[in-house]
């Protein structure tokens, strides 16, 4: 009984790890830039820029023609000397903000970034709003208020 | 006051993101607005599909409403509108330029002469770079160009007969009528 079980959890460990094999394979096939410091600009920006055919992959994640030509376009932003804004910059006079995973900050997604903070401090005032009105029940309960 | 708090706000709540899924399901996630509407258009100058020695110069198309569509014989989408193309290209409204993306020259040669040649130009852009530029993702792309080299609409999706009525004729009747020097 226990062999069998044994026997089945192995076989689903080596189905997972085979199923996941395929992203251990590096999508990008261009040479490295012999910089190590470019190398990491470049592999940093494409992690930044959408995809926009396979809108949930970034471009450094897809393998779509499309994906291709931004990376060459990005590497040879990178080899020209522009900075990473420029590229940033060229990406959404091209594409819209949507190219960027990161969104930035503007009037149209203020709301996007701010909400987190809102609810936090929604939260917080609803939280001791609580706490307060325990404790002074509490204390409305307890014998030195008065007539228990 | 107590009863409104516990059962109201998470009614009201409730609906208003019930409304937002609701408004959200409406929407084409492959949408995406292009920031160049209302922008001049990117200047390209590519060769010919026919001719590589003939170049193409989006330059010499001012002064005219035109409109680029965006294809490639590896397009599924773009065999699907293309016979709605022919029939557009029939009334003569506009020239249409064709922007032949990544594509194989003889298949894209091929392809016309089977199908019928919608366009009166086409440019070849092996490299996909001008696509980069006028912010293409996904063929079959149309845009509309006003006379000043504006950008005054784009399409994503295979054209249709409605949309060409809806959305590009009455822009295009409207553009050229703002430039009647160059009309006749």
């Amino acid at each position: 009984m226990t062999q069998t079980f044994t026997k089945l959890a192995r076989t689903l460990v080596a189905t997972l790890l085979l199923a996941f094999a395929g992203t251990a394979l590096a999508i990008d096939a261009e040479k490295a830039f012999e910089d190590p410091a470019l190398q990491a600009r470049y592999e940093h920006i494409n992690r930044e820029l959408r995809c926009l055919v396979c809108q949930n992959q970034t471009i450094a994640d897809s393998n779509a023609t499309l994906a291709q030509d931004l990376r060459r376009e990005v590497r040879e932003m990178i080899a020209a000397g522009k900075s990473d804004d420029d590229i940033r910059e060229f990406m959404i006079e091209r594409y819209g903000d949507f190219v960027l995973y990161r969104p930035r900050m503007t009037a149209s997604t203020f709301l996007l970034w701010a909400t987190p903070v809102l609810l936090l401090l929604l939260g917080t005032f609803i939280g001791i709003r609580y706490v307060r009105r325990q404790a002074a029940l509490a204390d409305a309960d307890s014998p030195e208020a008065g007539q228990s | 006051m107590n009863n409104f708090l516990k059962f109201g706000i998470p009614l009201v709540l409730f609906a208003l993101l019930g409304g937002f899924l609701f408004v959200g399901l409406q929407r084409d996630p492959g949408y995406v607005p292009s920031p160049l509407i209302g922008k001049q258009a990117p200047e390209f100058s590519l060769p010919s599909l026919q001719d590589a020695g003939y170049p193409v110069n989006s330059s010499e198309l001012r002064g005219r409403a035109w409109v680029l569509n965006v294809w490639g014989t590896w397009c599924g989408g773009c065999r699907q509108e293309h016979d709605t193309l022919l029939a557009i290209a029939r009334t003569k409204a506009v020239p249409m330029v064709g922007l032949n993306w990544k594509d194989d020259n003889a298949a894209a040669q091929e392809w016309l002469r089977r199908l019928g040649n919608p366009y009166s130009v086409v440019a070849e852009d092996s490299e996909g770079r001008v696509a980069i530029d006028w912010g293409v993702y996904g063929a079959p792309e149309t845009f509309l160009i006003g006379p000043d080299g504006k950008v005054l609409f784009k399409h994503i999706a295979p054209m249709t007969m409605e949309v060409w009525n809806a959305e590009f004729l009455p822009r295009i009747q409207a553009a050229n009528a703002g430039a009647p020097a160059t009309q006749g």
